[in-house]
């Protein structure tokens, strides 16, 4: 299962707990586990089927396209943060 | 310092640009030469106060001018829902968006647009927006975000809620960010020294060379074209598309050159009114901006107020870092503080940190983007209290950065963990430089370094490599040209398959006529464009390889391909330049192109670090600039020249962010600085010639291992120039710009001090 690391404005939902477990094979799928197990998660991470545009997604370190169907590994490490825009 | 090529033939090396000859010529075509046959010239009624009800807009009289063709206004857009809509590599509010083209019911800011007319000529346009009757209900303007942030403060949006405070209370705080790891008091109980300021940095604009401007030309059936400068035209025919309720198929954006963006152009302002004009009259619009209306209306960047308090033990090992930080959004929600909260201490190692981010309307331009954002204002203010811990600890700066430098596996500010980064190489590059090295003497000078991060974004990006029959080659991209793109793409052609640097044409494609490709922006062009471009061009070689075997009777996988010479072993075979299985393509299959589209994933932050020399003037207070240096980790440098001009162009307009430039509003919320003579950007009189030093870290996973590098030197040289100020008069500057009065007030106040000390020692 893959450990998400979540963000302090949202622990909160996990009891204040920094990091926890989830089940998927992309971020669709760990954050529909999320929000089984801790009612919440996907109001505040997904809108219109996909992530929110304005949060991103890290998979082991790696800033991906920030879709649903970036792929998260049996052992992956996922963290959601804002979004940002350069100039 | 100079980049290397590694083995490349033709990246690493500095070639002229492609576009060097129509631009030195005045051959290249602006937004605003742009001239079709019936064109109306646009004008934009703006806001003369911060805050007001507009009771009601009377055009009556500006119609009834002779040549007066259309006067429009928001009634004339569609009233959009409330809701954030991803816009390339931004979210937007869409409503927020079409009420900042044209005010709906209240005006946010001093030159907030309320009306459009189109006429005959420029003047005639102008004089009607005169005969324009807008009634006015006054509001108290709202101008800093402590006065925003006070209860019973003014409200500029009424819908505006928070997560903190509720779905009840109206706010003039949009959002709160907060980022956590470990414990900051038990950090702060393990710091021998804890230092704490609080710092403002000043609204600046981005100060690019050439106002916004557009050419709107809408079709009666129901297609329009927009020529403009932007920074990218799928967003503009994005954002226009939503604003005019318009499909997006239905709009193809045109780019014209582009005199500097650095973050400016990657929204839009007058495209979608040069379509309702086109609309309304029947004839092609021409809008552009004035410099007044640039530094009124258009969008600058945040003014902040940050309180950086962050401990470290005698030995040097930062241990905690709590942050309170605030930004101008300008009348609508969006300033980039969330960004300042991830870079703020993103150079360092710590264990604990808790900062706490507050994004604050008030009645000022809405923000947009500009060169790292967020990031600099930061610095400003974590880099002058390094730098304070370090001499605390008496340890070079340089050294008490490397020793608490994020290197790889470091957590990032939001917690996921450095890949392979450059940092410490940055640091070093300043350590070893020639100027690091070198004696400051004289009175009244110092030295300062500072560093800075950002991210860099990847994002999606297209590019076609077309092979010609005489083995030349085209590349084609939608990415505009800001800083050396086209020069850039073309070597990657030429790179890989083996052609000259000038037997590759690059072209900057409209909307239409190439997929999709996200903001010239975000320092993402080399990285994600590149990308595609170097893909193209393999897809190219792959199908050569193909031609190649159908014509030796062999399998593809047989055929190689090095250094433009396609070979493979047995008999028969001879092997071929591009050049010369380009004039058989006919016969064995066709025209070659190759094509390539990226979501590029994986992207590398970038580090710089800047090292500069100052002398203040004791009488005045102002600070001369007398060396400066600048390291950056660009990855792989394609271009080095235009590589170390994004450096030292960065450098600049942190030096003049530092130093002079800053909105100056009166007490009733009006912009008294709207022209060059009082907004003052650095001169090449201001500036020495800015050193540079580029490192070369990779970024795992790409091809090239470019980093993005066009936007985090802007950030280290305020830090850079405070720190510099300090050991030049012992004063420590905690407000940009640190303009002689300011410097002066401060190093009076530090004499006054003195002197009252001595005073009360000799009574």
């Amino acid at each position: 299962m893959a450990t998400v690391v979540v963000p302090a404005q949202l622990r909160r939902l996990t009891g204040g707990k920094e990091r926890v477990v989830a089940r998927g094979r992309n971020v669709g799928q760990i954050i529909e586990d999320l929000e089984r197990q801790f009612p919440g998660f996907r109001a505040q991470l997904m809108e219109n089927d996909d992530v929110k545009p304005s949060v991103a997604v890290s998979v082991d370190g790696e800033m991906g396209t920030g879709g649903v169907l970036d792929p998260v590994g049996e052992a992956s490490e996922v963290f959601f943060l804002p979004a940002i825009a350069g100039g | 310092m100079a980049a290397s090529t590694n083995g490349y033939r033709v990246i690493g090396t500095r070639p002229i640009r492609h576009d060097g000859v129509d631009k030195v010529t005045g051959r290249a075509k602006y937004g605003a030469d742009y001239a079709f046959p019936g064109m109306l010239h646009g004008k934009v009624l703006r806001s003369p106060h911060a805050h007001a009800i507009i009771k009601s807009i009377k055009v009556d009289k500006a119609l009834a001018l002779p040549g007066v063709k259309a006067v429009v206004t928001s009634a004339d857009l569609p009233e959009l829902a409330d809701k954030m809509e991803q816009a390339g590599e931004q979210a937007l509010n869409l409503a927020q968006l079409s009420q900042n083209i044209l005010a709906r019911n209240k005006v946010l800011y001093d030159g907030h647009a309320i009306a459009a007319v189109a006429a005959t000529s420029p003047h005639i346009a102008e004089e009607a927006l005169r005969l324009i009757e807008v009634e006015y209900e006054l509001l108290p303007p709202v101008m800093t975000v402590e006065d925003a942030m006070k209860p019973g403060a003014p409200i500029l949006l009424p819908k505006l809620r928070n997560k903190d405070e509720g779905p009840d209370k109206p706010t003039n705080v949009a959002t709160h960010i907060q980022f956590k790891r470990g414990d900051v008091n038990d950090g702060f109980k393990s710091a021998d020294y804890t230092i704490e300021r609080e710092f403002k940095t000043a609204m600046v604009h981005q100060g690019y060379i050439e106002p916004h401007n557009a050419v709107g030309i809408y079709n009666s059936d129901g297609h329009a074209t927009i020529y403009c400068s932007t920074q990218g035209t799928f967003v503009v025919r994005a954002l226009s598309a939503a604003v005019l309720g318009m499909p997006e198929g239905h709009i193809k954006v045109v780019p014209a050159e582009i005199g500097g963006g650095f973050g400016g152009k990657t929204t839009i302002y007058l495209e979608p009114l040069s379509v309702l004009l086109s609309k309304k009259t029947g004839a092609p619009v021409k809008l552009v901006m004035s410099r007044a209306e640039v530094l009124r209306g258009s969008g600058p960047t945040s003014g902040s107020t940050i309180r950086c308090k962050m401990g470290c033990t005698k030995a040097g090992k930062l241990v905690a870092a709590q942050i309170w930080m605030a930004y101008e959004a300008g009348g609508f929600p969006g300033s980039p503080v969330g960004a300042g909260a991830m870079t703020i201490v993103a150079p360092y190692d710590i264990p604990n940190i808790l900062i706490d981010a507050y994004d604050v309307v008030v009645n000022r331009p809405k923000t947009a983007a500009y060169r790292a954002p967020g990031a600099t204002n930061a610095a400003m203010a974590s880099e002058s209290v390094v730098d304070e811990l370090a001499e605390k600890c008496g340890i070079d700066p340089c050294d008490f950065r490397i020793m608490n430098g994020a290197k790889e596996g470091t957590p990032q500010t939001a917690g996921p963990p450095y890949r392979r980064i450059g940092y410490i190489e940055t640091v070093q590059a300043i350590k070893n430089s020639p100027h690091y090295k070198s004696k400051l003497e004289g009175p009244n000078r110092g030295r300062g370094v500072a560093t800075g991060f950002w991210f860099n974004v990847g994002l999606q990006s297209s590019s076609i490599v077309n092979l010609h029959t005489d083995g030349t080659a085209s590349v084609v991209i939608g990415s505009v040209d800001i800083g050396g793109t086209r020069a850039a793409q073309a070597m990657i052609v030429a790179e890989v398959l083996g052609l000259d640097i000038n037997d590759v044409r690059p072209l900057v494609a409209d909307t239409d006529s190439i997929g999709h490709t996200d903001v010239t922006g975000g320092s993402r062009t080399a990285f994600a464009t590149g990308w595609a471009t170097y893909d193209a061009a393999q897809d190219v070689v792959r199908q050569l390889k193909e031609r190649a075997a159908r014509l030796w009777e062999k399998k593809p996988e047989e055929v190689t391909f090095s250094n433009g010479v396609l070979s493979a072993q047995g008999e028969g075979v001879k092997p071929m330049t591009v050049k010369e299985i380009a004039s058989r393509l006919a016969r064995t299959g066709g025209p070659v192109t190759g094509r390539a589209t990226v979501n590029a994933r994986g992207v590398g932050p970038g580090f710089a670090a800047a090292l500069i020399d100052v002398e203040v003037d004791p009488d005045t207070g102002k600070v001369q600039i007398l060396r400066a240096t600048v390291a950056q980790d660009v990855g792989k440098a394609i271009h080095p020249s235009y590589v170390e001009g994004q450096m030292q162009g960065g450098t600049a307009q942190g030096i003049g962010w530092a130093l002079n430039e800053e909105y100056f509003y009166d007490d009733k919320g009006n912009l008294r600085n709207f022209g060059l003579l009082d907004y003052r950007m650095p001169t090449c009189l201001d500036l020495p010639l800015i050193e540079t030093a580029i490192v070369e870290v990779p970024t795992p996973g790409h091809p090239l291992g470019v980093r993005g590098v066009g936007e985090v030197s802007i950030v280290p040289p305020p830090a850079a120039i405070a720190n510099a100020i300090y050991r030049a008069t012992g004063v420590r500057m905690t407000e940009c710009p640190m303009s002689p009065p300011k410097v002066l007030k401060a190093m009076l106040k530090k004499r006054g001090g003195a002197e009252n000390q001595a005073a009360a020692a000799g009574r």
